[in-house]
């Protein structure tokens, strides 16, 4: 191999890379405030380029659907506990939350039908639509269960995938799509040509994970996240909600996973159920990361990208058999020191 | 009426009952004590007022019964607990901790900022160590923490599991007049305490506790006159 094709094999993993680190440190966030491994955050990346792609055709994207059926069934649930509580003064605020906000992009959608909008205009309306889906299901599956083991949340988890991706098949039906490149610009760098599109990748995965970053060390409301993630009973004793934290934790993840997904849309052609691939890709990196700690999580995840580069090069049909033979001893090394870690978290 | 009144309160850990037909009641502006040996239910109690355990009997506060609401709702209503193990954010800085302290009442903003300076002003090693992780905190700064976090949340009753546990003599003092000078600031204490003696002289009104029932109460410095308890809990003299 030259040193011109290593180099490429590498830029292109980079910014693989890149998109893996987003959903990434989803994974991480989301299990830190509500031990849950949400195994179906590939499918909300891959439900949002459905949803881009949907838009750049003009049709009404499935996320309508899968929403609104959602939403349905989240006020549903919480209405009943509602009553069951006799707090009949939740009642405007639960439909409000579970079925009012969720339902605004919807119909935002519903109005803006067949009408040819720009591709930021497009992009962040996708986001908007996707974005209800993980902390609606929260409501839905994981709420009721929230002290259950660590092992039974992610058998359940594992369960809600598999519907997931049923629910993706009749919502978004078969066909692959891939959507219009961000951009036909490249730069010429050392001789090489890098699209402006691989910039642009690897630039918003740098930009939203710092944002992250901001977040938690300067909001209050990053604090208390923080807070639930490191002493749930602490941050009860002090008036924080876990499951406001929780559905915190799932918007702003949403956000990170419709981010990947609108980045992946116009480099890969991406089907309703290629999510669990992009998410064992990121959820390796995770497990780098011991799921707690974002910078090797982010790390890990770019280690994934590139190694899926180099070795789709060699030999693209062994491709995922040649990334996760790599990442056994890492993953073995990896599990040996969380020991330690879990002793620090103890604390 | 009384801040809080709790009447035949049993709480139970599946079939053993660690608390049973306990009643008490805590006036606005007094310090309450509750005094009994190890495994008396002492922390059980505590924990049930919060809303850490269910319970059965009734807890008003305020005459608004307690036990319709979460731990959360509590301590928007003003009810903050210092727990006996602290649960600190240890992974956290002491000025993210103080900061979290009063994140039940969030939006107020100059209000908070003045409780912060006066914390900081009672426990002045906490600004020093603003910076530090509260898990690499020695033991009587994490005392400190967690009783200036409780602070930061503004309390109308403070809950004290164990205050002065592992202080060295000269801060448990220092932890005691702080204490007392709460009264002051019109915060009711509901203390529990092993340190017999120091938590009678602070308090006005104690309650002795053995194996989960309420087996003596008054006044505290009747109390720190009975003979019995001088025999039993504070070591003779
Ligand atoms: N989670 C639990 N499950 C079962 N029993 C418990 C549990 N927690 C406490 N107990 C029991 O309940 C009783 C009261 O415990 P509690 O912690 O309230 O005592 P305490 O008065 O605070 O004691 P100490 O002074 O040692 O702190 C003890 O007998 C204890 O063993
Ligand atoms: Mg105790």
């Amino acid at each position: 191999m030259s040193s011109d094709i290593a180099a490429i094999l590498a830029i292109d993993g980079i910014a693989s890379g890149a998109i893996y680190v987003l959903i990434a440190i989803g994974f991480v966030l989301i299990f830190a405030v509500t031990r849950v491994i949400f195994v179906p955050f590939g499918d909300i990346s891959a439900f949002t380029a459905l949803t881009l792609a949907a838009l750049e055709t003009q049709r009404l994207p499935g996320t309508m659907g899968l929403v609104a059926m959602l939403a349905a069934m989240a006020t549903l649930m919480q209405l009943t506990a509602d009553i069951r509580a006799s707090d009949l003064k939740a009642i405007p605020s639960t439909l409000f939350f579970y079925l009012v906000v969720p339902l605004v992009p919807v119909a935002l959608m519903w109005f803006a039908a067949g009408s040819v909008m720009s591709m930021p205009v497009r992009m962040g309306l996708s986001l908007l639509l996707v974005l209800p889906i993980a902390p609606l299901l929260d409501r839905i599956v994981f709420r009721p269960i929230a002290d259950a083991s660590v092992l039974l949340l992610l058998t359940v988890s594992m369960a809600l995938h598999f519907a997931l991706v049923g629910l993706g098949l009749m919502f978004f039906g078969p066909e692959g799509v891939r959507t219009q490149p961000l951009t036909d610009a490249s730069w010429e760098i050392a001789g090489m040509q890098v699209s402006l599109q691989t910039f642009l990748i690897v630039g918003s995965a740098v930009v939203f994970s710092t944002l992250l970053y901001a977040f938690f060390e300067l909001t209050l409301t990053g604090k208390a996240l923080r807070a639930t993630a490191v002493n749930r009973t602490g941050a009860r004793l002090v008036g924080i909600r876990p499951a406001y934290t929780g559905t915190m934790a799932y918007v702003l993840a949403s956000i990170l996973a419709g981010i990947s997904g609108i980045l992946i849309s116009p480099v890969t052609t991406i089907f309703y159920d290629s999510g669990f691939l992009f998410g064992l890709r990121a959820f390796v990196g995770a497990i780098i990361g011991a799921m707690v700690n974002y910078p090797v999580t982010a790390l890990g995840a770019l280690l994934v990208g590139v190694l899926e580069s180099f070795a789709s090069f060699w030999s693209s049909a062994f491709k995922e058999v040649i990334v996760f033979s790599l990442l056994l001893p890492v993953l073995l090394w990896r599990s040996l020191s969380v020991g330690e870690v879990e002793d620090e978290a103890e604390e | 009426m009384s801040l809080l009144a709790i009447r035949s309160l049993d709480v139970c850990y599946g079939k053993v009952e660690a608390v049973r037909q306990v009643s008490l009641s805590i006036e606005a502006g007094q310090i309450v004590t509750v005094i009994g040996p190890n495994g008396a239910g002492k922390t059980t109690l505590l924990a049930a007022t919060i809303g850490l355990l269910p319970s059965v009997g009734e807890m008003l506060f305020e005459g608004h019964d307690l036990r319709r609401l979460q731990v959360e709702a509590r301590v928007e209503a003003g009810i903050v607990l210092v727990p006996e193990n602290r649960e600190l954010f240890g992974d956290m800085s002491v000025a993210d901790n103080l900061v979290l302290g009063a994140y039940s009442h969030r939006h107020d903003r100059a209000g908070n900022r003045r409780n912060l300076d006066d914390v900081y002003h009672r426990f002045p090693r906490l600004l020093e160590r603003r910076q530090q992780k509260a898990n690499t905190l020695s033991g009587g700064e994490r005392q400190m923490l967690a009783l200036g976090r409780a602070l930061m949340a503004k309390p109308r009753l403070l809950l004290l599991d164990e205050p002065s546990l592992g202080l060295a003599p000269l801060i448990v003092r220092e932890i005691f007049k702080i204490i007392a000078s709460l009264r002051e600031t019109g915060v009711s204490v509901l203390l529990v305490e092993q340190n017999a003696r120091a938590a009678l002289e602070t308090a006005d009104v104690g309650y002795v506790l053995e194996t989960g029932e309420i087996v003596n109460s008054g006044p505290a410095d009747t109390l720190i006159h009975d003979p019995k308890l001088i025999a039993t809990y504070l070591g003779g003299h």
